[in-house]
């Protein structure tokens, strides 16, 4: 067939199969937390990319401390676990100063949230220099896992799948299990009455919001292991992260995980069998089309109007 | 003829005369060069001063490639002021940010011409910058040094281009290639804009015409794009001897690592990338890159003693850790270039310091001994330079002298 063995076909059928998984885990990841506060919060957090970028410096960072004190192999936990608290922080606090003064006029969060975004990308830029970086990674993560001598499987790759796989079930615990959960929903559901049953609706919004700011510092940890860290790095993941989003349904988790899955197989088979651009161009397109006919995404939330 | 007139040429002759004495001795004094003289369209040059422009992007996107040239080039003016100036005056830099916004190139471009009366500019990184700001160089007939290696396809009496055009930094390189490596099959991969898509243009029909070999695939990936999983996959199933490469900024670096982590790592694949110099090792990571190749026309790894001066001065001005690029090196060059073309000409009227730089070799350059030809561009090496895991490129290759050609018969 078109003279590649059948072995060969075989192995790229698998590590096909392995690519578009890949990058539907790595897309869930982005949109995680941008679902979070744009769906639930209805924010439109342009800023989104620059949360990453803060996770992934703080894994740059750490990485350079754990070389000069040996520990090279395990300090990826504690990266991922101080992106998640020190975007959190900063979320809390954009929060606090930002988003709260604007939730009746959403046009401007746009507005304030790219400016943020702005600043954040030239406070990077003068603090860690305008230079691309990069993580030095565990010994275990590079290379490849050899299941038979033709096929590899990137273990990057299978360290994000894991990484998202845990990421989602706690979003879900959280979201459907605990009662930190059970407020934001309500919160969102009927904000008035939500107050007037004793909910604070003001932290319940700023913890939200830092929610979703602490999960995209855990995706900028885990994408330093495939792409790169610079002060404009956030602007490479922001427009697929929205795609996803909106593509979904804003309001729902599971819509973001359709959504992305969808995505990610479409791009990914489509990239295998015409170019690389016009991929993406027949993805964005079928998107569109589905879009024309749905406005509300693939999972749009049943509210009553 | 009128008294005046004679005086005048009397005067003239004098000048010529020290100029020829102050060449002789290797140093010139501001008062054997009279600024009426040496200045007569207006410039800002002063009896102890002239003004020289930086136009590069500190900020925004591409402050990360072009910072290293800022650095080269302050360096050089820095080196030429502690040697005297030119022609006895100090350089005065004016520094302006493209901020990564070419229609902000043509703006600051007009600014420094036209308000700060600079005698040269210094700047422009990406073609789109340069190609924004060219029109007002041309209008404003102002000089542009360009430290960039880009796809050819022009050239402008305005503009001195220091880098390499695209036939200089690809053909010897895939020649190299090929008869090293016995390669006959070509996976052609670049970012989707003019530079990758001109050079791999060039590329291809030096493949198929002169090496006789297959071109199995060409791809161009969106400016920013990081998913590299699909494309890996298909250069799997091509299996060929070599990736010929030209992939920038963040995606290089995605581009590296994914496929090091698919198992395409330098043991069981040939790589050749145009696009990588020190600069991107940063990011992309030297155990990413080991033992594939890069075709530039400088290394800073190169022991030539003007070199290890070079890369000396420039530690210990930006500190230890900083790394020289390709393009680094070739902003370096433009001050000095200038300097040189100022004095050969013995005035900084710019049509004047235009018509004397070509035919100038200038023989301290770090990359080696380099030529400007009367097509504005340099006659300069190939070499290919094969990555360690340290980010320095161990050099295994150097062509001979190629001369520009920035319209080439036959590739277009």
């Amino acid at each position: 067939m078109f003279g590649y063995s059948m072995a060969d076909i075989g192995n790229i059928v698998v590590m096909q199969g392995f690519s578009g998984l890949s990058m539907f885990t790595v897309l869930l990841l982005m949109a995680l937390g941008l679902a979070i506060i744009f769906g639930q919060m209805g924010v439109i957090n342009m800023a989104h990319g620059e949360f990453m970028t803060i996770g992934a410096y703080t894994t740059v960072l750490i990485s350079k401390v754990a070389a000069s004190y040996g520990f090279t192999d395990y300090y990826f936990v504690f990266a991922i676990a101080i992106a998640f608290l020190l975007a959190f922080a900063v979320g809390y606090f954009v929060e606090f100063i930002m988003i709260r003064h604007l939730y009746k006029r959403p046009l401007d969060t746009l507005l304030a949230t790219w400016g943020l975004s702005l600043v954040m990308q030239q406070i990077f830029r003068s603090s860690f220099g305008a230079k691309e970086v990069s993580a030095e990674l565990p010994e275990w993560m590079l290379g490849s896992f050899k299941p038979t001598p033709d096929i590899d499987i990137p273990i990057n790759g299978v360290f994000v799948m894991v990484l998202a796989a845990l990421v989602t079930f706690g979003v879900y615990m959280f979201m459907y299990k605990s009662r930190w959960g059970l407020r934001v929903r309500a919160t969102v559901q009927n904000r008035t009455m939500a107050g007037a049953v004793g909910i604070n609706t003001a932290k319940v919004d700023r913890v939200t919001f830092a929610l979703g700011c602490g999960i995209a510092g855990i995706a900028g940890a885990a994408f330093t292991t495939i792409a790169s860290t610079g002060p404009t790095t956030g602007t490479l993941y922001i427009v697929d992260s929205f795609m996803v989003v909106v593509f979904g349904g804003a309001a729902s988790i599971v819509g973001t995980i359709a959504s992305a899955f969808g995505i990610a197989q479409a791009q990914s088979i489509l990239q295998f069998f015409m170019t690389s651009s016009m991929g993406k161009v027949s993805t964005l397109l079928v998107i569109v089309t589905i879009l024309m006919m749905k406005p509300e995404g693939l999972f749009a939330s049943k509210l009553r109007k | 003829m009128s008294t005046s007139n004679r005086r005048g040429f009397m005067k003239g002759a004098l000048v010529g005369a020290m100029m020829a004495a102050g060449l002789i001795s290797g140093h010139a004094f501001a008062a054997d060069y009279p600024t009426a003289k040496v200045n007569t369209t207006g410039l800002a040059v002063t009896d102890s001063t002239v003004k020289v422009g930086i136009l590069h992007s500190a900020t925004g996107t591409m402050a990360i490639s072009e910072t290293g040239s800022i650095q080269a080039e302050k360096l050089a003016i820095e080196q030429i002021n502690a040697m005297g100036g030119i022609l006895g005056r100090k350089i005065e830099i004016i520094q302006e940010d493209g901020a990564s916004d070419w229609p902000t190139f043509a703006e600051k471009a007009k600014k420094l011409l036209e308000k700060d009366k600079v005698a040269a500019v210094m700047g422009c990184w990406t073609s789109a910058s340069r190609k924004a700001a060219l029109p007002v160089f041309e209008k404003d007939n102002g000089l542009l040094f360009y430290p960039t290696f880009y796809e050819g396809l022009e050239q402008s009496k305005n503009v001195f281009y220091t880098g390499q055009e695209a036939t200089q930094q690809i053909l010897a390189g895939l020649d190299w290639i090929a008869k090293e490596k016995k390669a006959k099959t070509f996976y052609l991969i670049g970012s989707d804009y003019i530079w990758p898509r001109t050079s791999m243009k060039i590329a291809r029909k030096h493949i198929e015409q002169h090496l006789h070999g297959t071109v199995v695939g060409e791809e161009y990936i969106a400016l920013g794009d990081t998913q590299f999983g699909s494309v890996i996959n298909k250069i799997k199933l091509k299996k060929p001897d070599v990736i010929y490469a030209a992939v920038v900024g963040g995606s290089n670096v995605a581009w590296f690592k994914q496929l090091n982590a698919a198992g395409l790592n330098s043991s069981k694949q040939t790589m050749l990338t145009i696009s990588v110099t020190e600069d991107e090792v940063l990011g992309i990571g030297g155990e990413n890159l080991a033992g594939f190749y890069s075709a530039m026309k400088y290394f800073q790894s190169q022991d030539n003693p003007e070199n290890k001066k070079f890369v000396e001065a420039f530690k210990k001005r930006w500190g230890k850790d900083a790394v020289i690029g390709d393009v680094t090196q070739a902003a370096y060059l433009g001050p000095w270039l200038y300097k040189a073309a100022v004095e050969r000409a013995g005035s900084f009227d710019v049509d004047k310091v235009q018509a004397a730089l070509p035919g100038y070799t200038f023989k301290d350059a770090p990359e080696g001994p380099v030529t400007v030809e009367a097509n504005h561009h340099l006659t300069t090496k190939l070499r290919i330079g094969q990555w360690g895991k340290d980010g320095q490129a161990k050099v295994v290759y150097t062509s001979d002298y190629i001369k520009p050609d920035p319209f080439p018969k036959g590739y277009q």
